[in-house]
């Protein structure tokens, strides 16, 4: 029998008695890759995290099984479990960052495993069993690892891709990039030749290009080491190029599974249909996202049906009534009244008006320039020694320019530490830019008094990444919507101005009563609304938006988008878009400037720069993005990583990680070539044959 | 980290004058140099010759901050504040009113308030880590809630409580040690157990409470989690993973005040009549003797500054990430 793992029925439960996984069953088979797919709170992390029987204080499982080999997981003794997590089932988390301990070395915390369960010799003494605790292991107390586990660890390490693995064994998690640390994660779980791997959202917290080499990574060890994966994801674009089997989870509950063939070719389930529609697309045009409203289900406040119905448009008065049962259609399982008797014919009739073609038509090209930015550059000083000296600079910006239309948006893309936020901040004046010109409206900002710039703060406002962390939690929604108004002495007196909110929070599709209560009442995506209701209460012509979705789920996502979309059809705004979604940018951008260690290496029309990247950088970044399609051809894979700002490479800041660099791109930084349309690129590659348009 | 200590050191000058200024114009706000003669001399002998001549005498003849007399320069040296400072930064601290050489007093007393401070501090740290570290391990478990309600009760009751409580049933009850004295060497021992395990009784509460809550937060973090998704056990994880990192914010409170211990603690000491700097301060302060005060105060500051400059290096030597430059 090649399963490896089996999950029965499995039940888990809060504290306070909601089942947050109810009766969840599926199996893992040799070498084969089981995605678990769902939104933030659907439980799939809980799933994982209780196979390994390490659930948060509090949550514990209410039922089932969980079968590996012969033995159920769930009833073994503690002291038999410490056996199990790290041998036989290991695991790999979503941030590196936080996943490694900060104070010992990257050696140290691979050793650990090996001295715990590593095979061949380490693994007699670890027969011995510690009365109270787990297998013993030797523990070198000076913290050296002995040379044989030292060799072993330098085995991992170069194995998982890492280079100079025997100089790396001695450095500590701060000293590696987010890719090195998930790589030295990988390490880890290889280290006790698990049979299963559970791999929690393994590069949700990395940049695309990095992403692709961790799943290049994963798909290689698996291969070959014939180990089975439970991969969990919300990411339907990894699921393609990752999974074998897929299940979808929605409120707790597995709503779908199939072969991942079929999930992409026939999803049976309404809301499986819902999460690939609400996916932007450039093929979709100016069609809205199908966005699903509504919010997931909290585990104590289940539906009584249905747990989709409430925002499945396809639900009739049954779903609203019954829970549907979990049915086989042709090898593929699904939990959806239409597929039951009762639902008979139904299942034909698609959802009627699910896209109106035309509803956004593009604003008007030719518009005047709003925002002209050229050659800013923001430096951060590095000062050392006793008399703090400066003894250089980290080129954060690095000279960028760019032109933003009124009722326009311009994406700005690049993975993170390119500068595109610090960019975004010191157009704002948020951050004092070190030099070059930021004119809005025809207005220098730069040199402006403070004063002078409050008159113009109206004009220009910010969405933050994390609308968690952006709206002050001890204030009500009124208060943050007033705060801005008040202060630029926008909307007229008090009594104006709670008119104007309300109007606000109808034009983000909130009620105008949610404005008395505070932002840790409302879900992510409400929250959003909320900060895009606060900058838009000033009445800007320019929003600098910098990641506004990266923090949300999919079909939330697409709430917003298509929001932002709408209000920019209303309010001719204009949007600096800044994020590394290449998806999002061919939804939602006229224009498009990528950037890369400061600078903007390619920039023009979305549909010129995405459909035909001149740039090997841009290439390489459109092809690293994981495709729903599954066709998505050749990838182009980069070595490497982005270097610090405070050492940029000499020549061509991206010519160590080019596959086609030349002697030229060593020596010096490429000028501008401008190729047909408005597509323009910083490449040697071009700048022959094209001709030069200005350095 | 040469370069950091010596910025740190030059840092240390601007705010040793600060304090210095800072007791002297507190000390003079509530004293007058006639006070002070008053006091010296005794309710009977006081005359104004006699004072004028106690204040020649101890060079408290002078203004106190601006001489308007004096010419040029002089109007700001020829004051009590830089005569008395100037030496102290060579730690100099000159003579009590008594007429005893402080220096001196401060090299014979440190001893007696070291003998306390020193056991107190490390049996207290170990004490309280170890305390701590079982709450932790047994958290959410009534053995936790037990512990979290001991340490409650143990920091609502006054050290004045356990000083006095701990004197009478040890010592006046049971007669198992003295009440109170100091003997120099072995012979002394029997008079350091009582204060000191007072002491460290006495910090239970809070610390433990505190070091509880640092540990809890780590343990909650995800690295913790790697370390059990390894198999370690949860006693390795806590002192393989969680020690070392719950160190890091343990040190801030820690390390501070191990120079400071030099100056022992003013209220055991006077509690149990130990000849130490602490019971030193105190009398001094009873006695209006300012240069002891101003010695006591400025020791301790230098001490604190000391302590700092500690507490930073010894972060690098738990946490990797931080570099002193």
């Amino acid at each position: 029998m090649s399963e490896i793992l089996g999950v029965d029925g499995l039940t888990v439960r809060l504290p306070n008695g909601a089942a947050v996984v109810d009766g969840v069953s599926f199996a893992l088979r040799r070498g084969e890759t089981f995605a678990l797919l769902g939104e933030s709170g659907c439980g799939k992390s809980v799933t994982a995290l209780s196979l390994m029987r390490l659930l948060p204080d509090g949550v514990r499982v209410a039922g089932g099984a969980v079968r590996l080999g012969d033995s159920d997981v769930l009833t073994l003794p503690e002291r038999e479990m410490c056996a199990v997590r790290g041998g036989r089932l290991a695991m790999i988390f979503q941030e590196p960052g936080l996943s490694l301990n900060p104070v010992l070395t990257v050696g140290r915390q691979i050793a650990e495993v090996l001295e715990l369960h590593g095979g061949d010799q380490a693994s007699v003494q670890a027969e011995t069993v510690e009365a109270g605790g787990c297998s013993r292991a030797r523990l070198d107390q000076s913290g050296e690892v002995g040379i044989e586990v030292e060799q072993r660890c330098i085995e991992l390490l170069t194995q998982v891709g890492i280079p100079d693995a025997p100089r790396r064994i001695h450095e500590y998690p701060f000293q590696l990039s987010g890719g090195m640390k998930q790589r030295v994660m990988i390490a880890m779980a290889l280290a006790g030749a698990p049979g299963v791997l559970i791999a929690d959202e393994p590069t949700t917290a990395l940049d695309v290009t990095i992403q692709a080499q961790v799943l290049q990574l994963l798909r290689d060890t698996q291969a070959e080491s014939g180990m089975a994966m439970l991969l969990i994801t919300h990411d339907l674009g990894v699921v393609a190029e990752m999974a074998h089997q897929v299940a979808v989870m929605y409120a707790g509950q597995i709503v779908e599974r199939a072969s991942r063939q079929q999930l992409f070719t026939q999803p049976l389930h309404p809301y499986t249909r819902k999460l690939f529609a609400a996916l932007p697309d450039a093929r979709r045009g100016a069609a809205p996202l199908e966005a699903i409203p509504g919010n997931v289900p909290t585990p104590d406040a289940m539906p009584p049906g249905c747990r989709f119905a409430p925002r499945c448009d396809r639900a009739w008065a049954l779903c609203h009534e019954r829970a549907p049962e979990w049915r086989e259609v042709d090898g593929q399982g699904v939990r959806c009244h239409l597929y039951a008797p009762e639902g008979a014919g139904r299942e034909q009739g698609e959802a009627a008006g699910a896209a109106e073609p035309g509803f956004y038509p593009a604003p008007d090209s030719r518009s005047h320039t709003l925002l002209e930015v050229s050659n800013l550059q923001v430096h951060f000083p590095i000062r050392r020694g006793v008399l703090q000296r400066q003894v250089g600079v980290v080129r954060a910006v690095d000279g960028v320019s760019l032109e933003i239309g009124a009722g326009r948006t311009l994406a700005l893309v690049g993975e993170s530490g390119c500068g595109k936020t610090t960019a975004g901040k010191a157009m704002l004046q948020l951050i004092a830019p070190t030099a070059g010109s930021v004119r809005f409206g025809g207005q220098e900002l730069i040199g402006l008094s403070a004063q002078a710039l409050r008159a113009q703060r109206a004009g220009m406002q910010m969405v933050f990444q994390d609308p968690y962390a952006s709206l002050n939690p001890r204030m009500r929604v009124a208060e943050i919507l007033d705060e801005g108004m008040a202060a630029l002495g926008v909307g007229g007196d008090s009594a104006a101005r709670q008119g104007l909110m309300d109007a606000l929070m109808e034009q983000v599709g909130l009620s105008a009563a949610a404005k008395w209560r505070y932002p840790h009442e409302f879900s992510g995506g409400q929250r959003q609304r909320i900060a895009i209701a606060r900058a838009l209460a000033v009445n800007p012509q320019l929003l600098i938006c910098d990641e506004p979705t990266s923090a949300l789920d999919v079909s939330v996502q697409a709430q917003i988008l298509n929001l932002l979309r709408a209000l920019q059809q209303e309010l001719e705004l204009s949007y600096l878009f800044i994020t590394h979604n290449l998806a999002v940018v061919e939804y939602l951008a006229h224009e498009v400037c990528v950037m890369y260690l400061g600078r903007i290496v390619e920039r023009g029309a979305t549909a010129e720069v995405l459909g035909a990247p001149r740039h090997p950088y841009t290439q390489a970044l459109l092809s690293a993005v994981p495709r729903v399609d599954g066709g998505s051809g050749q990838v182009i894979r980069l070595a490497g990583e982005m270097p610090s700002p405070a050492h940029p490479p000499q020549g061509c800041h991206f010519h160590p990680r080019c596959p086609q660099a030349m002697t030229i791109c060593r020596e010096t930084y490429p000028g501008e070539t401008a190729l047909g349309g408005t597509q323009r690129v910083h490449c040697h590659l071009y700048a022959e044959s094209v001709g030069r348009a200005g350095d | 980290m040469l370069a950091y200590l010596i910025r740190r050191l030059l840092y240390a000058i601007p705010i040793l004058v600060g304090v210095n200024l800072l007791t002297f114009a507190l000390f003079f706000v509530v004293n007058t140099p006639d006070d002070m003669a008053r006091m010296q001399l005794g309710i009977k002998r006081v005359t104004p010759e006699a004072i004028e001549k106690w204040k020649a005498q101890h060079g408290y003849d002078k203004p106190l901050l601006f001489n308007a007399q004096a010419a040029g320069v002089e109007k700001f040296t020829e004051t009590i504040f830089v005569e008395r400072s100037v030496s102290m930064f060579a730690f100099d601290f000159g003579y009590s009113d008594d007429g005893r050489s402080i220096s001196r007093e401060i090299g014979t007393r440190m001893w007696p308030s070291l003998a306390i401070a020193l056991p107190n501090f490390f049996v207290g740290l170990a004490l309280y880590i170890t305390f701590a570290l079982l709450m932790t391990l047994f958290r959410g478990t009534a053995l936790d809630v037990a512990g979290v309600a001991l340490c409650v009760v143990l920091m609502s009751i006054s050290s004045l409580f356990y000083i006095i409580g701990g004197q009478f049933l040890v010592s006046k009850l049971w007669h198992w040690v003295p009440i109170s004295g100091y003997a120099p060497g072995l012979d002394g021992l029997k008079f350091l157990v009582l204060p000191v395990i007072i002491g460290v009784i006495g910090g239970i509460g809070g610390n433990a409470r505190w070091y509880r809550t640092i540990f809890l937060e780590e343990v909650n973090k995800d690295y913790v989690r790697t370390a059990r998704a390894k198999g370690l056990s949860e006693i390795k994880v806590l002192f393989r993973h969680v020690l070392k990192n719950a160190l890091i914010p343990i040190l801030t409170g820690v390390v501070v005040v191990i120079p400071l211990l030099f100056m022992g603690s003013l209220l055991t000491e006077s509690f149990f009549g130990i000849p130490g700097l602490g019971s030193y301060t105190i009398d001094a302060i009873n006695m209006q003797d300012f240069n002891i005060v101003r010695a006591m105060v400025f020791l301790g500051s230098v001490l604190y500054i000391v302590g700092l400059i500690l507490t930073d290096i010894s972060y690098t030597l738990v946490d990797p990430r931080v570099r002193l430059q």
